[in-house]
């Protein structure tokens, strides 16, 4: 009950202090929202590269094609040497008949060209697919499975997929340095923010001091300050990233450029980016106000 | 029983200075004290550790139980709760009523809104300005504001009244209207009172105990002492 009064008391002192201060609460305020749209900017990217570069990686196989001239036997004999490879999660033998099936069904085109293949004059060869536990070394394993007699090519999707997961990567951490930087930035302002509330108030506090007042009584008021500036920071960003993320999606019908990098589906997705950008607001007040207080405020 | 006491307390501030040497006394419950002496004789000094604005170099400072000395940062508001403090500047807050300022020292450790009404008027009453609850501190004499600080002093009914001067900025009458309102607490709430002044007449006049200071030094503790240079 006596929590919940000074809480309450804490908030009302607070309050009048960021109106009283209009024009700087306003500036942090405006820094802590620029902040936050590119804070949000990040975590929606680095969220859907994630989601994609998983996507991504679970389809991602290895196609060992065996020679022409394989016997039941060699076959069997490549498929224990794969099975113990340490990298393989699992494998799937396809026949020549069976790939033919494949492919028949995949078009028209296909199946009246291979219906009058013989299995003995048919171009296409046996092949096992192979998916790995750990996408980074595939390459590695695609040459372990090369080197196996009687396989005569292997394939895996090299090349295009590997550069863009680098590329998201790189931008994605020069986007975590420049939010780290805009953070820094806001985290100073609402320090002097908070430092201003603090002189104003200057013998407030003194006479809080000399009639007892706990110290975190005597605190509680400024800090309570900086999370209201983030909470008020936050208000346009999560404006931005619910309304934004939305009109985003629609435009690009669900995935960019293929259908291979899949976005994110907007619910609950904005919801829970907003709930974080309202946490970093309110956590970057909190500290900035804390370390005003703890620097200006000997108590 | 004592409410108060110094084992050998010396105060050497920073820049060198030592203001008190080797100070011993106990004031008992319910007493009411003057400290007397020049400028530069160590009252001040003696009444900042009191309330542990400044911390002893050496010995032992006890005030209501609690050793002020050994007291850390965080824990000072326990003692500050514990006693009334009045300056000779008043320090009241210009933007709050008489009522809000008083009020003010009792909404700082979470009063009960009706407990600070209560409260707050009876304290006001004992220092004779109920009728001025509304106004502000600007539009009062210096004397009433002095009464004002009192009322707020002793608000949440503290063992031990610290003042420090509070009749340096007025003139004899009203300092005897605060003297009287300070022999009254005294009497009524058995406040124990500890007053540091340089007015030889009010000393004189009220015949309490006194401790002299010199240059750091106790020169004197008497019963019912008078003013000696």
């Amino acid at each position: 009950m006596k929590a919940f009064r000074m809480l309450g008391r804490s908030i009302r002192d607070a309050v009048k202090s960021v109106i009283r201060n209009f024009s700087l609460s306003l500036a942090s305020i405006s820094c802590i929202t620029i902040t936050l749209i590119i804070v949000a900017v990040a975590i929606i990217a680095s969220l859907n590269v994630q989601n994609f570069t998983k996507e991504i990686e679970r389809d991602m196989t290895i196609v060992v094609f065996l020679d022409n001239d394989v016997t039941e036997e060699e076959i069997k004999e490549i498929e224990t040497k794969i099975k113990r490879i340490e990298n393989v999660e699992h494998y799937t033998f396809y026949s020549k008949t069976d790939v033919k099936k494949q492919m028949q069904q995949e078009s028209e085109v296909f199946k009246t060209v291979l219906e009058n293949w013989e299995d003995s004059e048919s171009p296409l060869k046996d092949t096992f697919q192979v998916k790995v536990k750990e996408i980074e070394i595939i390459s590695k394993t695609a040459k372990t499975i090369e080197k196996i007699d009687k396989v005569s090519v292997v394939r895996y999707g090299e090349g295009m997929v590997d550069k863009m997961v680098k590329a998201f990567s790189a931008v994605e951490k020069i986007t975590y340095g420049v939010v780290a930087a805009l953070i820094l930035v806001t985290v100073f302002l609402i320090v002097n923010t908070i430092k201003l509330t603090i002189s104003a108030r200057r013998k407030e506090i003194e006479i809080m001091r000399l009639v007892g007042a706990s110290n975190i009584t005597i605190k509680m008021p400024f800090i309570i300050e900086g999370m209201i500036l983030g909470l008020f920071g936050s208000i346009v960003p999560i404006i931005m990233v619910i309304y934004g993320y939305f009109a985003f999606y629609r435009n690009f019908d669900g995935y960019l450029y293929s259908r291979l990098i899949q976005l994110i589906q907007p619910e609950p997705f904005v919801y829970q980016t907003s709930l974080m950008v309202i946490a970093i607001g309110i956590v970057v007040g909190m500290i900035g106000s804390a370390s005003a207080v703890r620097r200006y405020l000997k108590v | 029983m004592d409410l108060i006491r110094l084992k050998n307390v010396e105060k050497k501030y920073k820049n060198g200075v030592t203001a008190i040497y080797d100070l011993s006394l106990a004031i008992e419950k319910g007493a009411f004290v003057f400290v007397i002496g020049g400028s530069g004789s160590g009252k001040s000094t003696l009444i900042k550790m009191l309330y542990r604005e400044e911390k002893p170099t050496k010995g032992q400072v006890i005030v209501g139980g609690l050793d002020v000395a050994k007291l850390k940062n965080k824990k000072v508001y326990k003692l500050r709760r514990k006693l009334g403090i009045v300056f000779q500047d008043y320090r009241l807050l210009p933007k709050m009523t008489v009522y809000e300022n008083v009020a003010f020292a009792l909404e700082c450790i979470g009063e009960k809104k009706d407990a600070i009404r209560t409260k707050v008027l009876k304290a006001l009453e004992d220092v004779g300005l109920k009728n001025k609850v509304h106004e502000y501190p600007d539009n009062l004499s210096g004397g009433e504001q002095q009464r004002v600080a009192i009322a707020r002093a002793i608000v949440n009914d503290p063992k031990l009244l610290l003042c420090d001067e509070p009749t340096g900025n007025l003139d004899p009458e009203k300092s005897m209207e605060i003297m009287k309102v300070l022999e009254d607490i005294n009497k009524l709430r058995g406040t124990t009172i500890i007053m540091a002044t340089h007015d030889k007449e009010i000393v004189n006049k009220m015949k309490k105990q006194v401790i002299t200071l010199k240059d750091g030094h106790l020169v004197k503790y008497k019963q019912k002492g008078t003013y000696v240079e």
